[in-house]
């Protein structure tokens, strides 16, 4: 039975709101694809030279033949992509080595748990709170001081090193609790627990069985989650300043770096800088796709081989370990971050401050914090307005999304930020919105949309038509269905899509710059701010109170349906 | 109130397949009962009458209570109640708030939640989370929640089949009894021989059209 449908007469008396809703679809994909397309092709025409406000006209390969002389090119750009492939790869391996040692075990609910903290935790603060944790002064050094003799840090390259192993650990601990999350949504449709007692009962070990039943079905949900770490982390900037080498930089880094420089002419060359990353982007993309292929080929024979890994104590114990050490790293990073907020003097190797102050925090940055807050509810009401009106209008009207929709709705994940905020922040400057809250909160819904709506789809198109279809009978209106009946029993996914929201506009650092032109300073834009110089106690309180930021609408979100719903059992849990 | 329930030559179809036909004339107090395997489309018959038909399906033919074609009506002005084999009740709301969903506007609401509670034996339930209602308690709630609703033709989707063999034969019992006490015409779909007898009215026995 279909939950929402209605008469042809009943739409002809209210015709108004009924065909606004009807385009809720189109305007969320307009509101989403339009500033992607604007960027790009505002990215495309200074590449090839055509800036009217530069006075640049005339098309040319100017900017890309600037770009290309640039001798610290093939660095930049093999950093992004070394540190984005590999970065991807660990983060998927460990996730599937995690899933396939420990899924349906105790364990792995310990896991579960800290997941969501996890990943509310911003991106910037988790690479200070590593950076506090493994830097040459840094707490682990001081751990190992005693032993080693050493009475000054040691000397060597650790965070930024020119590998940009530090960018790959702190791109792998930030992935890893977003490629479980979504493997976690993915699993149970794929029924494991069954597939798995039956590899077993064939005489399968665990990890083996895992390997061989479920996570080749497992693997096509989550392609598009996977595409969009792989571009998330070539591409990424916040995390690329702070754990990044800087001589040269990742090509990301480096092309924000032109943008913001004072001399204007570097624009085209920025242009054309984040048009070569695109293609950079795309290319990983295809090449995964090419493993992919090879991968499924060389599988085909091993799933049937016969080969039954029983003995797989040690990569259980390993998975489990690797696991627990990432999220401890997080953990502990955000530990010394509140420690180095509220430390007075902190000598090395001292394992703790030897004064305490309150100083850092009585210079809050109370005027960013309540820009992050103002910037984080305007995004996310408007992408759960535009979120609840296309999922109410796709059950009214009955209808399909089709596979083609969901890629639309990853595009602005998977398109690298730096390839299309610089042309949109262009078009911002021309039409004269730039440097304004409105031009900053119009980007963030671009990137808080998405996760909006993927996190509120599968409940609201899972809940019981019967239940609509009850209501109705009852002589309730389609609009009183939805205020008292389907939004009041999903809630608490509202309110977690609300969480969701907030957390990932908090996090947005390119963005925020570009279309603020460094006017909308936000916590996230003046924590990164911090990553040049050494002031560890104002990087401390800033990062805390970003942390803090992301995750206080988690907590809300838990507390007001228990609260609303302490007298309903069934409303208190799922 | 006491109408006519009148299937007037309805034809369902399903992407342009016929699915089933059925003419019915369902009086006052009467229940008419359709039986059938499952799949042949006993549930879209009903989504059908109260106006829920799923995209991809096409009725023709009229639907009529008493002398009033409802057949174009969205279905919360068609005033036909339903009952699923799930009681459903609102799991956000108490008992009363569930009562006072499908009651009109106007009047004493509290005291009419309260007496309607009086009357099905749960006196005092009106703040109770229907969470902690017995199976055969949240059926007597979801009963009485539509009949409140004032509907003028009961439907009944497999009420009963959730129900122990003990609880059903009691519930099925009371529902028959209050819906002939406010003379509705009843259309019970089940596929257990037993209710079908003890609905004591014609049964229509639906075969796939191609067979």
């Amino acid at each position: 039975m279909d939950g929402c449908s209605r008469t042809g007469l009943d739409s002809a008396l209210r015709h108004h709101p009924v065909s606004l809703l009807r385009a809720a679809p189109s305007l969320t994909l307009v509101m989403l694809l339009g500033p992607v397309a604007a960027g790009l092709a505002g990215t495309l025409l200074p590449a090839i030279g055509v800036m009217p406000a530069l006075g640049a006209h005339q098309p040319g390969f100017g900017p890309v033949s600037d770009l290309l002389a640039w001798p610290g090119l093939p660095r930049a750009a093999g950093l992004s992509l070394w540190t984005g492939l590999v970065s991807t790869l660990l983060a998927l391996a460990l996730c599937f080595a995690i899933c396939a040692a420990w899924h349906g075990t105790r364990a792995f609910v310990w896991l579960e748990r800290a997941l969501a903290p996890l990943l509310s935790l911003p991106h910037a603060a988790a690479a200070f709170g590593l950076a506090f944790l493994i830097a040459p002064s840094g707490w682990i050094s001081r751990l190992i001081a005693p032993l080693a003799g050493w009475e000054r840090p040691p000397d060597v390259l650790i965070l930024q090193d020119h590998a940009g192993l530090a960018l790959i650990a702190g791109l792998v601990l930030k992935e890893l609790p977003f490629l479980l999350l979504m493997s976690l949504a993915a699993l149970p449709a794929l029924r494991p627990g069954e597939a798995l007692a039956t590899a077993r009962t064939l005489g399968y070990g665990r990890m083996m069985g895992w390997a061989k039943t479920v996570l080749p079905r497992l693997y096509p949900q989550i392609r598009l989650p996977v595409y969009a770490v792989l571009a998330y982390s070539m591409s990424v900037v916040d995390v690329a300043m702070i754990l990044g080498p800087g001589a040269p930089p990742t090509l990301a880094v480096q092309v924000l770096r032109w943008m913001s420089d004072p001399d204007l002419a570097l624009r085209l060359r920025a242009a054309a800088g984040a048009l070569l990353l695109l293609a950079l982007t795309l290319g990983a993309l295809g090449l995964w796709r090419l493993g992919e292929n090879i991968t499924r080929r060389l599988a085909q024979g091993w799933l049937t081989a016969g080969c039954r890994g029983r003995r797989d104590a040690a990569p259980r114990a390993i998975a489990l370990g690797t696991g627990v050490l990432g999220a401890g790293a997080l953990f502990a990073g955000l530990g010394l971050l509140a420690l180095w907020s509220v430390a007075g003097f902190w000598g090395f190797p001292a394992l703790m401050p030897s004064s305490f102050t309150a100083q850092g925090w009585q210079h809050a940055p109370l005027g960013p914090a309540a820009e992050t807050a103002v910037i984080a509810g305007a995004a996310t009401a408007i992408a759960l307005a535009l979120t609840l009106a296309s999922l109410e209008a796709e059950c009214r009207f009955g209808l399909v999304p089709g596979a083609r929709a969901l890629a639309l709705l990853y595009l602005p994940l998977i398109i690298p930020q730096i390839a299309f905020l610089p042309g949109l922040q262009v078009l911002a400057l021309i039409s004269g919105i730039d440097g304004t809250r409105g031009a900053v909160i119009a980007a963030h819904v671009v990137f808080v949309l998405p996760y909006v709506f993927l996190s509120l789809s599968d409940p609201w198109r899972g809940f019981d038509p019967r239940q609509a279809a009850v209501a109705r009978a009852l002589g309730a209106s389609t609009a009183r269905v939805f205020w008292r009946v389907r939004l009041p029993m999903l809630l608490r996914p509202v309110l977690t899509a609300t969480a969701v929201g907030c957390a990932v506009s908090v996090g947005q650092y390119l963005p925020t710059l570009l279309l603020g032109a460094g006017r909308v300073p936000t916590l996230t834009t003046e924590a990164v701010a911090l990553a040049a110089g050494g002031q560890r106690r104002l990087i401390g309180v800033t990062a805390l109170a970003q942390t803090a930021a992301a995750f206080l609408p988690f907590v809300l979100a838990l507390a007001i349906p228990a609260l609303v719903f302490r007298n309903r059992r069934e409303m208190r849990h799922g | 109130m006491a109408d006519t329930l009148h299937l007037d030559h309805l034809r369902i179809a399903q992407n342009g397949r016929e699915m089933l036909r059925i003419d019915a004339t369902i009086a006052p107090g009467e229940v008419f009962s359709v039986m059938g395997p499952s799949g042949i489309g006993k549930s879209t018959l009903l989504a059908a009458i109260i106006g829920m038909l799923p995209k991809g399906f096409t009725l023709d033919g009229g639907i009529l209570l008493g002398r009033a074609d409802i057949t174009a009506l969205p279905p919360e002005r068609r005033h036909i109640g339903i009952l699923f084999q799930d009681a459903l009740l609102f799991p956000h709301l108490s008992v009363g708030g569930n009562l006072a969903f499908g009651l009109p506007r106007g009047g004493n609401r509290k005291q009419r939640v309260a007496e309607a509670l009086d009357s099905i034996g749960l006196p005092g339930f009106s703040d109770r989370d229907p969470a902690t209602l017995s199976g055969g308690q949240k059926a007597r709630v979801a009963l009485m929640r539509v009949l409140l609703s004032q509907p003028r033709a009961l439907l009944l989707d497999e009420p009963f089949s959730r129900l122990d063999t003990e609880l059903r034969a009691q519930v099925r019992d009371m529902v028959f009894t209050r819906a002939r006490a406010a003379k509705l015409p009843v259309l019970l779909v089940t596929h257990d021989s037993e209710d079908a007898r003890a609905a004591e009215g014609p049964v229509l026995t639906l075969v796939r059209p191609d067979a």
